[in-house]
């Protein structure tokens, strides 16, 4: 079962830790309205980890809240990418399409998983990444058609953000048992149909990706190595829980 | 969340019917009498208008500045369960705002002249968000307590005169009831927890109880004449019986935890069916209301920083055909 674990954690921790940011915005969007919808995004992906460290916990790991909650940056296994400070509405909004739409592929992928836990929680997550990916195509077509100034900052940030996009697609070790196993398609065939899908839509926002000499993915947060981003996150995080690790809160 | 519009007490009420037109005043108030409700492209005193405005928009921005204090708790709540329910309580404020925001601008304020008014102080907000939430179990007090509060305020305020607030209200209350739960729920966790836990609700309870009996605004002793206000159905109970109904509802409730609330003259007069209590301190109440809190400035500049990082983004949404139009509400 490793290699189910080895999936498992990765999106589990991706989405928490994307979760974690999103919820950061609650108070302070540059419109009400959009307080409210990364909240509700937030509240999506939190909520998505915990259906993913359930299973984990069914196959035998810590139970959620401590499994989340109580381990160190280094055990984490989300792409450095989501764990960047969301910076300006131009970065997180980047994100929140570069990310969203490649995890709305991996769970309409995985709703047809032959691992039928991960089959089962996939075909219900996939129908409210609908509305996160919707979102994000309206913001990132606003912006980037908007006027001068916002055109700028989405290409530069889409600059900043790619080969950290990219990252995502790092493979684990167990791969290629995931894919004979017909349990995930493979990193490779995700970011190849996440790039023809997206393509069009940067396009439409007049924005570039950049130039295909200039791909170095950010790789290495699948295996733990992470920004100082993430220990700032983890602790923050965990602050409260440490408190008293073992009682009801 | 909201506790009691701050009413400028210099105020006085021959001033506030200046220049009326006696009939149409007379028709008004006839219409308030019957129970009607008043809607935006009705006519409406001047005073009414502008004290409607005042007191929805200081409701919409206790929205926005309460969920700076309960936010900075979403990423450090312990556990999925209680992370999830910050995030979707604090996100009902951030709603409770934007209805709110739209119910006043039926009103001819613009929202954007609104958060204008909030950053640059020129408009108040609820005043218990100037104390700052130390721990977890201040988060909580605050979900439970102070969540309370508002409701006694917003149910009172739902039966008011003017039909946009009135169903704005109605929206929130329904929601700040679930608040209420969730708040309850914390706080009965922490209270039949652990040592530690006991101490931090016990602790956060006795730095919350002077804002919470703040909360309704100065006593009718020394509050401002409001019979006008109370006639025209803007303002729907008094101060301190909202604070005796808060009182009544909620002292036995948290001695039913065990803790300690912080007034040894708090006790129920059955003679007479209220509570005593030692009179709050209206002078820091003051103090704090007019930038002299714990944390005043630091909101403000949260808010301002918010405003001031979003605005390119407000920018690029502009388009010049685009007319303004008023919400429905």
């Amino acid at each position: 079962m490793e290699h189910i674990k080895e999936l498992l954690y990765k999106m589990a921790d991706d989405l928490l830790v994307i979760g974690h940011r999103n919820s950061e915005w609650t108070g302070l969007g540059p419109i009400l309205e959009e307080d409210i919808a990364f909240s509700s995004m937030a509240q999506d992906k939190i909520g998505h980890s915990q259906a993913l460290f359930q299973i984990l916990h069914e196959l035998g790991e810590p139970e959620p809240d401590t499994n989340a909650f109580m381990r160190e940056a280094k055990q984490f296994h989300n792409a450095q990418f989501l764990e960047l400070q969301n910076d300006d509405y131009d970065f997180s909004t980047i994100r929140h399409f570069l990310f969203d739409h490649a995890d709305q592929l991996r769970f309409d992928n995985l709703a047809n998983s032959s691992y039928e836990p991960l089959a089962k929680v996939a075909r219900k997550i996939k129908g409210e990444l609908k509305y996160h990916v919707f979102h994000a195509d309206i913001w990132l077509n606003k912006l980037g058609n908007g006027n001068e100034q916002s055109h700028a900052r989405m290409q530069t940030a889409l600059n900043n953000a790619w080969n950290y996009a990219l990252g995502m697609f790092e493979k684990g070790d167990y791969e290629a048992q995931l894919i004979a196993d017909n349990i995930f398609e493979g990193e490779q065939s995700l970011q190849n149909r996440w790039l023809s899908v997206i393509t069009p839509i940067i396009e439409k926002a007049n924005l570039k990706i950049p130039a295909e000499k200039d791909w170095e993915p950010i790789l290495g947060g699948r295996k733990g190595y992470h920004t100082e981003n993430l220990e700032q996150l983890v602790t923050e995080m965990s602050e409260v829980f440490r408190i008293e690790p073992g009682a009801e809160w | 969340m909201y506790g009691n519009a701050y009413i400028d007490p210099n105020e006085k009420a021959n001033a506030m019917l200046a220049g009326e037109d006696p009939i149409k005043l007379a028709e008004f108030e006839a219409r308030i009498a019957r129970g009607e409700k008043i809607e935006p492209k009705d006519w409406m005193p001047k005073e009414y208008r502008k004290q409607l405005i005042r007191m929805i928009e200081q409701h919409g921005h206790s929205e926005i500045i309460g969920a700076l204090p309960e936010g900075t708790w979403i990423t450090r709540a312990p556990g999925f369960k209680r992370k999830l329910a910050l995030m979707a309580k604090v996100q009902d404020e951030v709603g409770h705002a934007q209805l709110l925001y739209s119910a006043a601008e039926t009103l001819g304020k613009s929202r954007e002249d609104m958060i204008n008014d909030l950053i640059t102080g020129k408009s108040k907000y609820s005043n218990v968000f100037n104390y700052p939430a130390y721990t977890w179990a201040d988060a909580c007090i605050i979900a439970w307590l102070i969540d309370a509060g508002a409701i006694i305020n917003q149910v009172a305020n739902a039966k008011g005169s003017y039909g946009p607030y009135c169903r704005a209200l109605d929206r929130i209350c329904t929601e700040e009831s679930f608040h209420l739960k969730y708040g309850h729920d914390n706080v009965v966790t922490l209270a039949t927890g652990t040592p530690i836990q006991r101490k931090m609700v016990q602790e956060a309870l006795t730095r919350w109880w002077p804002p919470i009996m703040h909360f309704f605004g100065p006593s009718d002793k020394i509050s401002s004449h409001t019979e006008i206000l109370m006639r025209w159905k803007v303002k729907m109970a008094s101060n301190d019986d909202m604070r005796q109904q808060f009182l009544n509802m909620y002292v036995p409730k948290i001695w039913d935890l065990g803790l300690v609330i912080p007034d040894a003259n708090l006790k129920k007069n059955e003679e007479i069916g209220k509570w005593d209590y030692t009179e709050p301190d209206w002078d820091e109440f003051k103090r704090v209301i007019n930038g002299g809190g714990p944390c005043n400035a630091e909101r403000l500049a949260v808010r301002r920083m918010a405003e001031e990082k979003g605005r390119w983004v407000r920018a690029a949404l502009l388009r010049k055909d685009e007319k303004y139009v008023t919400p429905l509400a």
